[in-house]
């Protein structure tokens, strides 16, 4: 039996800003079928980790259940990671994320945690703004339990053992325009070149970043007739821009393109493919959806931008150090404090 | 850049980075894995069909293999395997091998063919024709066969035992073998009755040097190669207390490995040229310096100083080597005072010649530059259709396996000129590729690599060596550290095979791989698309593998050069589009084997 990670890497690897290597940024050998999208995000994720110089240790992965939400324990081996209910990651990112304002949340989930038992919480988490990149890996079906059409399965398409699906899909970058997320990407797990740039922007993003990442299901859902295979998902994919991160240390010079400033001075730069939408306007990147939805369209790229709205924090007014930072004295101030609490309440 | 065609032999056989440095390209994956199993007896065959010498050679080999092997360059400060040590190994540890040679027919083919020299050259040539039914007459001017290997390499890295063994293995087959016979006429030799002739003489004159001091001190003064011919043949048994030794080739360190045998205390070693210009190999280096023999550089020798018509000491000039733009190097004097070693012999060891003072220039064979003769460079045949070189006396002084690669050669040339046939029209490589499969993480091979460093191979005890001549030093790995290190070898002939008509191009083998060692891109020029793979491209030496176009219009690219061989991108594949298939290439050679599959193939 071969279950090795060859302890070899290429000689030419280099250290990152802060000292580690990209080994340092891969996780346990996985479990999933050969071939699985899932794998090429835990990729992805990687590169964009050791390229961005992300301390692993600050770091706190997030999943629900699913061959999708198993893929924390594939990457940022040495991050803090919390392996849920199915459906209700987001309360448990919720929860850690007001105890610990200060580390990186990265939520991943697949359209079935997300999207038929998590809609609830997906739901509420958006509206809380929570500081966050949340990775749908969306193959259409629940692959952990052997390929059952998800909600977000076309209506017409077709798994490796089921019947054609009746119900009407729920687009997640839709929903989340919707209802208020301020950073809507979609991708595809096949497209490096985007998806690293996004993750990066995703993960600077003050605020919650979805990125909808169609990741093919090669065991359950990689036949002819599903609209979630690697060869549909090439044949129907569009950009609606070529995206581009840029460090905050570094330089650019002006070259046509959108830049949207991150807070922490990183650059997102986005050259817009002709015809499409300002990513900073929310009416016209919901259109733009709906619009590629009647096309048959799968529309990829940076959707939809805001860096200029309040987060979970900053909504409820918490103090700046991490909850959890706080001694007892501070958490729990005594009775007097809570009288006055109630006072105010009456 | 265009689809790579694998089903050409060389492309294959290239990532086998030991195999296609080997001048005998000896499939040597192959018998590494063997032994890494315990079973020597096969990889000796393995050994000997490819180079004659296992036993020698696993001894002496100057193992262009190692510097060539892709286990030095994974990581910075690896080393690569110890391909020619795990050789000794399975010649220390085999079993019968006699009875897996091939026969030698009674009836004889008619044909007779003559070996004037028997070194390695000759005797490969030997090896390879008798079990075709020639008849082969060897003429040799030492007392017994084996050339260099015999009256050159000192016994205390080549026991006479060893020699003996596989110069008996070939000379047993029924050579007509004449020792103590000097060949002085090529035109006596064309004379008799021998359908081709093959001059395996080697390159025995050793280099003089003309400064003063030179003639009057003939007596202390010796020609290296001489000088170490006299001691394995008993003529000499001492040596001055100290001794010089000038050159920095593997000779010099021979000699001053033996002088300090023989009664050197100060023996040291005098180059003129930078040490990283020394043409001597590290590891003879390392053994010779480990045995308290100083080395000195830049130093050029001047004058042999005299004192009651004895030479007592060397003068030398120091220099400093200037190279130009073209890497040229001319040695300046320093401008410093000259410097003078006392000693009470000299041992010169600073090149060979060629000579062919036997061979008259009025028959036909012509001689070109330096004195050499004028060759097909394929097929060894001269100027004069019947007769053939090879080994040092082909092209110069070089060593025992080239001078085996070139046995291999000129019998086939032989072979195919008795017949009659055209010498161009040359048997090709025997290649094989099989699936090494078993099931989806299970492999036939032992994937994971091991992490270990280098093992050395143990010494005797310096005090007890350096008193005794013939006492070997290296030990050779036991079996442990030779398990061990066989485990280092990445198995470099199981071949990453791509079928592109089933890659769906779900990237799972880029995402895998270990090294970086795979990129789905656009097409584009070699230094183009060099430049945008996924990891750093810069081994040139190394060809890229690039896939005919694939669906999305890409094509994929692996470049060879850090590759593990571990399998991954095949267990990572969804479609089988990898595979890893062990590939096995065997060098073109005389029908001297009975083509059975190979002892390795037949037992996988
Ligand atoms: C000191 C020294 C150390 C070496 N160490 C190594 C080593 O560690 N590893 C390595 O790979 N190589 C080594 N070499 C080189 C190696 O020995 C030769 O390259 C190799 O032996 C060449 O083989 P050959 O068959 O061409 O000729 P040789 O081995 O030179 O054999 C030629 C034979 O022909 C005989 N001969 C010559 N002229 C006549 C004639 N007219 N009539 C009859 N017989 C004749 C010679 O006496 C000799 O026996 C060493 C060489 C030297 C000098
Ligand atoms: C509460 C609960 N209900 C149902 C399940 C069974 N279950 C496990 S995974 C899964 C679906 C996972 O689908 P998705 O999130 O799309 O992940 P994928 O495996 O496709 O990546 C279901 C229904 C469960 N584990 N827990
Ligand atoms: S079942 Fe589908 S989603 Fe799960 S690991 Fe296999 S290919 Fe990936
Ligand atoms: S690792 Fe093994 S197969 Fe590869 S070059 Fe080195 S010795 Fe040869
Ligand atoms: S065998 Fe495959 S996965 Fe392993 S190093 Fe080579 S190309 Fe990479
Ligand atoms: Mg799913």
């Amino acid at each position: 039996m071969s279950y090795i990670i060859p302890r070899f890497r290429h000689p030419c690897t280099v250290p990152n800003d802060i000292g580690y290597t990209r080994q340092d940024y891969e996780g346990a050998l996985s479990t999933l079928c050969a071939g699985c999208g899932h794998d090429s995000i835990s990729a992805a994720l990687v590169q964009a980790c050791y390229e961005m110089s992300v301390a692993p240790h600050l770091v706190a992965k997030l999943s629900g259940i699913g061959c999708s939400s198993k893929t924390p324990a594939y990457f940022l081996r040495q991050s803090h990671g919390f392996n849920s209910v199915h459906g209700r990651m987001p309360s448990v990112a919720t929860g850690a994320y007001l105890a610990n304002r200060d580390l990186t949340y990265l939520g991943v989930s697949g359209d079935g945690d997300t999207a038929s038992i998590g809609l609830g919480q997906f739901a509420h988490v958006m509206r809380r703004n929570l500081n966050m990149l949340y990775i749908i890996e969306n193959n259409g079906c629940y692959g952990l339990t052997k390929g059952q059409d998800s909600a977000t399965a076309d209506v017409g398409s077709k798994t490796k053992h089921g019947q054609a699906n009746v119900f009407s899909p729920i687009d997640p970058a839709g929903l989340a325009l919707n209802i208020g997320a301020t950073f809507v990407a979609r991708s595809f797990s096949g497209d490096k070149a985007q998806l690293v740039p996004l993750i990066k922007a995703g993960l600077h993003h003050p605020g919650f970043a979805l990125i909808d990442v169609i990741s093919p299901c090669v065991t359950f859902n990689n036949i002819p007739a599903s609209t979630k295979s690697y060869t549909y998902t090439r044949e129907h994919m569009t950009a609606a821009d070529v995206v581009d991160f840029v460090p905050a240390a570094a330089k650019y010079g002006a070259d046509g393109a959108i830049d949207v400033k991150m807070p922490d001075g990183a650059t997102v730069k986005l050259r817009r493919l002709p015809d499409h939408h300002d990513p900073r306007n929310r009416a016209a990147a919901a259109a733009a959806v709906l619009a590629a939805q009647e096309r048959g369209e799968v529309l990829t790229g940076l959707i939809y931008i805001d860096t200029g709205r309040p987060d979970l924090h900053a909504m409820l007014e918490t103090t700046e150090t991490p909850l959890r930072a706080l001694d007892e004295k501070a958490l729990c101030p005594g009775a007097r404090a809570l009288d006055a609490v109630n006072r105010n309440a009456r | 850049m265009e689809p790579t065609v694998t089903e050409d032999p060389e492309y294959f056989h290239k990532v086998v980075n030991c195999q296609y440095a080997c001048p005998a390209h000896t499939p040597v994956p192959a018998y590494i894995r063997l032994i890494a199993a315990g079973r020597h007896t096969e990889a000796y065959m393995i050994n000997w069909e490819a180079n004659v010498f296992p036993g020698v050679l696993g001894r002496t080999c100057d193992r262009p293999c190692e510097p060539a092997c892709r286990r030095g360059r994974i990581e910075k400060d690896e080393e690569p395997v110890a391909v020619c040590r795990l050789k000794r190994v399975c010649a220390d540890l085999k079993g019968d091998v006699k009875s897996l040679m091939p026969e030698i027919p009674k009836k004889k083919n008619g044909r007779r063919v003559a070996l004037i020299g028997g070194g390695p050259a000759s005797l490969t040539v030997a090896r390879d024709l008798m079990p075709l039914g020639y008849t082969c007459i060897l003429f040799d001017n030492q007392k017994r066969g084996g050339g260099m290997m015999r009256s050159q390499i000192p016994s205390f890295r080549l026991p006479e035992k060893v020699l003996d063994e596989e110069v008996g293995y070939i000379t047993d087959m029924g050579v007509d073998a004449h020792f103590n016979q000097d060949v002085t006429s090529m035109k006596e030799m064309l004379a008799r009755d021998f359908d081709a002739v093959f001059v395996g003489t080697g390159a025995p004159r050793g280099r003089d040097l003309d400064i003063p001091g030179r003639q009057e001190a003939d007596k202390q003064i010796h020609i290296g190669i001489d000088w170490l011919a006299s001691v394995a043949f008993g003529h000499i048994a001492s040596i001055g207390k100290r001794v010089i030794v000038l050159g920095g080739g593997n000779t010099a360190m021979d000699c001053c490995r033996t002088a300090r045998r023989l009664g050197g205390e100060d023996v040291r070693v005098v180059v003129r040229s930078p040490f990283k210009d020394m043409k001597a190999s590290p590891w003879e280096r390392e053994d010779a310096e480990a045995e308290d023999i100083p080395m000195f550089e830049n130093h050029v020798p001047k004058e042999f100083k005299m004192k009651d018509g004895k030479v007592v000491a060397v003068m030398f000039e120091k220099v400093r080597a200037v190279y130009d733009d073209k890497g040229k190097r001319t040695l300046v004097p320093a401008g410093e005072a000259p410097v003078v070693m006392e000693c009470d012999d000299v041992l010169m060891a600073i090149g060979q010649d060629n000579a062919f003072p036997w061979i008259e220039r009025d028959i036909g064979i012509d001689f070109g530059k330096w004195d050499l003769p004028v060759l097909d460079k394929k097929t060894f045949q001269s100027t004069l259709p019947k007769v053939f070189f090879g080994g040092d006396a082909a092209f110069g002084p070089a060593n025992i396996i080239t001078a085996v690669a070139h046995g291999h050669q000129a019998a086939i040339s032989i072979d195919i000129f008795c017949r009659g046939k055209n010498l161009s029209d040359r048997p090709h490589p025997a290649v094989t590729l099989v699936s090494q499969k078993m099931n989806v993480h299970e492999w036939s091979y032992s994937n994971d690599v091991s992490g270990a460093d280098r093992f050395a191979v143990p010494h005797a005890d310096r005090k007890k060596t350096l008193k005794d001549m013939k006492m070997e030093v290296e030990l050779g790995f036991d079996v442990k550290a030779a398990c061990a290190e066989a485990s280092r070898c990445l198995n470099c002939d199981v071949q990453t095979v791509f079928e592109s008509g089933r890659c769906i191009e779900c990237d799972a083998c880029a995402d895998v791989c270990p090294m970086s060692a795979i990129t789905f891109a656009e097409n584009g020029a070699e230094d183009d698309l060099r430049g945008r793979l996924n990891a750093v491209s810069d081994n040139r030496g190394q060809t890229l593998f690039v896939s005919p176009a694939l669906p999305t219009g890409r094509v994929l690219v692996k470049d060879e050069d850090v590759c593990l061989h571990c399998g991954l991108c095949a267990e990572r594949c969804p479609t089988e589009a990898w595979d890893m298939k062990k590939f096995l290439y065997t060098a073109p050679k005389t029908a001297c084997f009975k083509k059975t599959e190979t002892p390795e193939n037949e037992a996988a």
